[in-house]
């Protein structure tokens, strides 16, 4: 029955979520594929989890339920464990590598989990880990590490690379074009696994 | 005609350009805000925008400019449509002559509201026409159909989208924006404008007469339509239309209310086709009573049935859920999926650099025992630095606070309100408590901008929705004029001066004004100014976690010491407040 392939993005406000959801609705747009998309408003860079839903091919609504998403692109290792459960089980995770400790942890003494905890949470699923702000910083700054991380979940994604190069030069400021190129061919070229 | 990749919001605004738009008022809130903030980013520009002080005040400006033959469009939050509710229910009565379109965006699951209230009831309240888009797609035909229906009926149209459709992008196929401009004219009719109690008795008549083809057309333009497949049905409204569509079975018949009020010969068409009904929509069940009305054999389920629930959002998994109570299978299951327990909350946080951080610290440093009202804006966020303890609606913090203190309250009362909402609806909460004699200190956060919503400009901006620079009023002028005899205007950055401001108030009595005066962070950023990070000398730190209960983003812990992450805004109140001395600015020793 299933007709769209679901992205859910996440990460923390700030991070440029929104951004590289655009680029992957401006490839479907560059390739004529209908698309549906929900974001989170109003936390930018208030430091919240934020999360924005990318249904390629979708004709109804823009919600991805939970349990049911191609794709889990995570821009913050925590993250990708707070929003796992939209994947079925054994589904697709590319998540950043590392992961920013929320001011929650010191306001209310919580504990912080460690990498390996978290990785064992993520147990169950096809997980590629990207060290993001090494890769971004290579492209030549580290507020890439979107793209970074588009790039390296666009094999997973059907979507052409040329669309979604087309859309990363649309989206991005001008400027930064070139260091975003950069940035996804980087992002695209990372080892599998984790 | 063009496919572009847009969100609810653009294409809206693109409707209204399409439309020949000639007038566009508001105050910002979310979901609603980025219509009028594309509005007035438009590059060639031949239409009034403003953000108004207040809902009231932006519809009576919209309201008067479609007295003027104008189309005008005003723009609100389900909350702020209550501020403008007393000019709603009025002007159903005088009509308009050009336009008139009200933009009242709700929130199911009051992802950044206060309550969820349902703005169809304010339709049917004030008897005038309601658009309900179900997809983004829809929501630009629609709100461009919506100029033309007020003009055709003479009633303002109530534009209804909701969350998931303001802030949902899709593919949307656009048409050509318009060039055609009316110039503003006033036709003198005071037996149409005048509601004194003899012409309103004629008016409200007229309102009424207007009801039965209003439904008819309602109909007639496709906004309420269905299909018959089987001898159940599903009827759904907004946004949930298309969460229903996504998993409804091809033997299932279905209607999409888009438009009220609801034609009930055509509503009772439907459902007495059928032996079982079920009734999908989000917040108030408007759609189920009017099918409940109707209904003399059919079986009826919905949110009165206990099979859809009243608060939240709906979404497919949702409905199928739904569907599956009242007996109905749906096309698709959706296994249960439960997140993952005990991850580190991550709530959105005031910046780093923020100054109402600062302000928050200071104000529960001075009145350790105080009561602290506060009001809609960022600085609702200072609940987790514990500086928040009411929050109702916009302007209610002075008054909470005055309330409190004449019941008889002893204990210190210290409001805070932003210099937007101050504007907005704070001011004659001001002059009222103090021409009534209470004891009280407010706190005026002035960021000099509504930066919630998107850094929307107010009249203490200094610069127009149109880019146009205008005189930012003085709030330190306003407050003297309400009576305020201890007026003070403070850096938050400052805090000895803060910290001793906030002393000399509390030494006072009646009602004290403190002004932390400190643009948003985002915004001076933004316009380029820089201030040099801080860091924590590792030798000094002692690691006592003062610094950490100050709550800001930028203040980290690794081994066991406070880490400034590059987050730093460098306001460097945190600097002030390390009893070791061990941060200071980044290259100093």
């Amino acid at each position: 029955m299933k007709d769209s392939f679901d992205i859910l993005i996440v990460g923390i406000g700030g991070q440029g979520t929104v951004l590289a959801s655009n680029v992957l609705g401006e490839a479907c747009i560059a390739e004529g594929k209908p698309v549906r998309s929900a974001e989170t408003h109003g936390m930018a860079q208030r430091g919240g989890s934020v999360e924005s839903h990318v249904r390629i091919g979708a004709e109804h609504g823009s919600l991805i339920a939970p349990g049911t998403a191609d794709l889990l692109i995570a821009f913050d290792l925590l993250e990708a464990l707070r929003y796992r459960h939209y994947l079925p089980e054994g589904g697709r995770v590319v998540t950043n590598s590392r992961f920013v400790p929320p001011t929650s942890v010191y306001m209310q003494n919580l504990q912080i989990p460690d990498e390996s905890e978290i990785l064992t949470g993520l147990a169950g699923l096809s997980v590629t880990c990207v060290d993001a702000a090494a890769l971004a910083a290579e492209a030549g700054s580290t507020l890439a590490q979107n793209i970074v991380m588009l790039g390296a979940a666009s094999v997973d994604i059907p979507l052409s690379p040329e669309a979604l190069l087309e859309a990363v030069r649309k989206c991005v400021p001008k400027k930064t074009i070139e260091i975003n190129e950069k940035a996804f061919r980087i992002g695209r070229s990372t080892d599998r696994g984790c | 005609m063009a496919t572009r990749y847009l969100l609810g919001n653009e294409a809206i605004a693109h409707g209204c350009l399409e439309a020949n738009i000639d007038f566009a008022s508001g105050y910002p809130g979310t979901p609603s805000s980025e219509v009028i903030d594309i509005l007035r980013s438009q590059g060639e520009r031949s239409f009034y925008v403003e953000w108004s002080t207040n809902e009231k005040v932006a519809y009576e400006n919209a309201l008067a400019a479609a007295w003027c033959t104008a189309r005008a469009l005003f723009t609100t939050k389900h909350v702020g449509l209550n501020v403008a509710a007393d000019p709603l229910m009025t002007s159903a009565y005088t009509g308009v002559t050009g336009g008139l379109v009200v933009l009242s965006a709700d929130d199911p699951f009051a992802h950044s509201s206060q309550n969820e209230q349902d703005t169809r009831c304010y339709a049917h309240f004030a008897r005038v026409p309601c658009l309900d888009p179900a997809t983004v797609q829809e929501a630009h035909d629609m709100i461009r159909d919506a100029f033309a229906l007020s003009e055709e009926f003479n009633l303002p149209v109530i534009f209804r989208p909701t969350t998931r459709i303001c802030h949902s992008k899709s593919d949307v196929t656009l048409g050509e924006v318009g060039q055609e401009h009316r110039k503003g004219m006033f036709r003198r009719d005071p037996k149409q404008y005048v509601v004194i109690p003899a012409h309103t008795r004629v008016l409200h008549v007229k309102l009424n007469e207007k009801q039965q083809g209003i439904k008819k057309r309602l109909v007639e333009l496709g906004y309420n339509h269905a299909e018959i497949r089987g001898t159940t049905g599903i009827i759904a409204s907004g946004v949930a239309a298309s969460y229903v569509q996504e998993v409804i079975p091809d033997d299932i018949s279905f209607a999409k209310v888009g438009a009220y009020p609801i034609d009930e010969d055509w509503l009772r068409g439907f459902v007495e086709r059928h032996t079982r009904v079920l009734v999908v929509e989000e917040l108030a069940p408007v759609v189920e009573e009017a099918v409940r009305r109707v209904a003399t054999a059919a079986e009826v389920y919905g949110k009165l049935s206990g099979t859809v629930p009243f608060e939240g959002e709906l979404s497919p998994a949702g409905v199928a859920l739904a569907m599956e109570k009242a007996g109905f299978a749906p096309t698709k299951s959706f296994p249960p999926a439960s997140p993952v327990e005990g991850i580190p909350p991550r709530p959105p946080i005031l910046c780093a650099g923020c100054m109402h951080r600062s302000a928050f610290y200071a104000m529960r440093k001075v009145f350790k025992d105080g009561i602290f009202p506060s009001d809609i804006g960022c600085y609702t966020l200072g609940l987790q630095l514990g500086g928040v303890d009411t929050t109702i609606c916009m302007g209610a913090s002075i008054t909470v606070g005055s309330g409190m203190k004449q019941s008889g309250e002893e204990r210190d009362v210290v409001c805070t309100i932003g210099d937007s909402t101050f504007l907005h609806t704070g001011i004659p909460g001001l002059l009222n408590a103090v021409y009534n004699g209470a004891d009280m200190t407010v706190v005026i956060l002035d960021n000099r901008i509504t930066a919630m919503t998107g850094h929307q400009p107010n009249p203490n901006t200094g610069v127009t929705a149109m880019g146009e620079e205008s005189t930012p009023i003085s709030l330190d002028a306003i407050c003297r004029a309400c009576g305020v005899a201890f007026v003070e205007t403070v850096d938050p950055y400052d805090l000895p001066m803060l910290l001793s401001t906030f002393r000399q108030a509390k030494e006072k009595s009646g009602v004290k004004v403190i002004i932390a005066k400190q643009p948003c962070v985002i915004s001076a950023r933004r316009a380029g100014m820089k201030r040099k990070p801080y860091a924590v000398d590792t030798d000094r730190c002692t690691g006592c976690g003062v610094c950490r209960s100050f709550g800001c983003p930028a203040i980290a812990f690794v081994d066991e010491k406070a880490f400034v992450t590059e987050l730093c805004a460098g306001c460097g109140v945190c600097a002030d407040i390390c009893p070791a001395g061990a941060i200071r600015k980044e290259g100093r020793r």
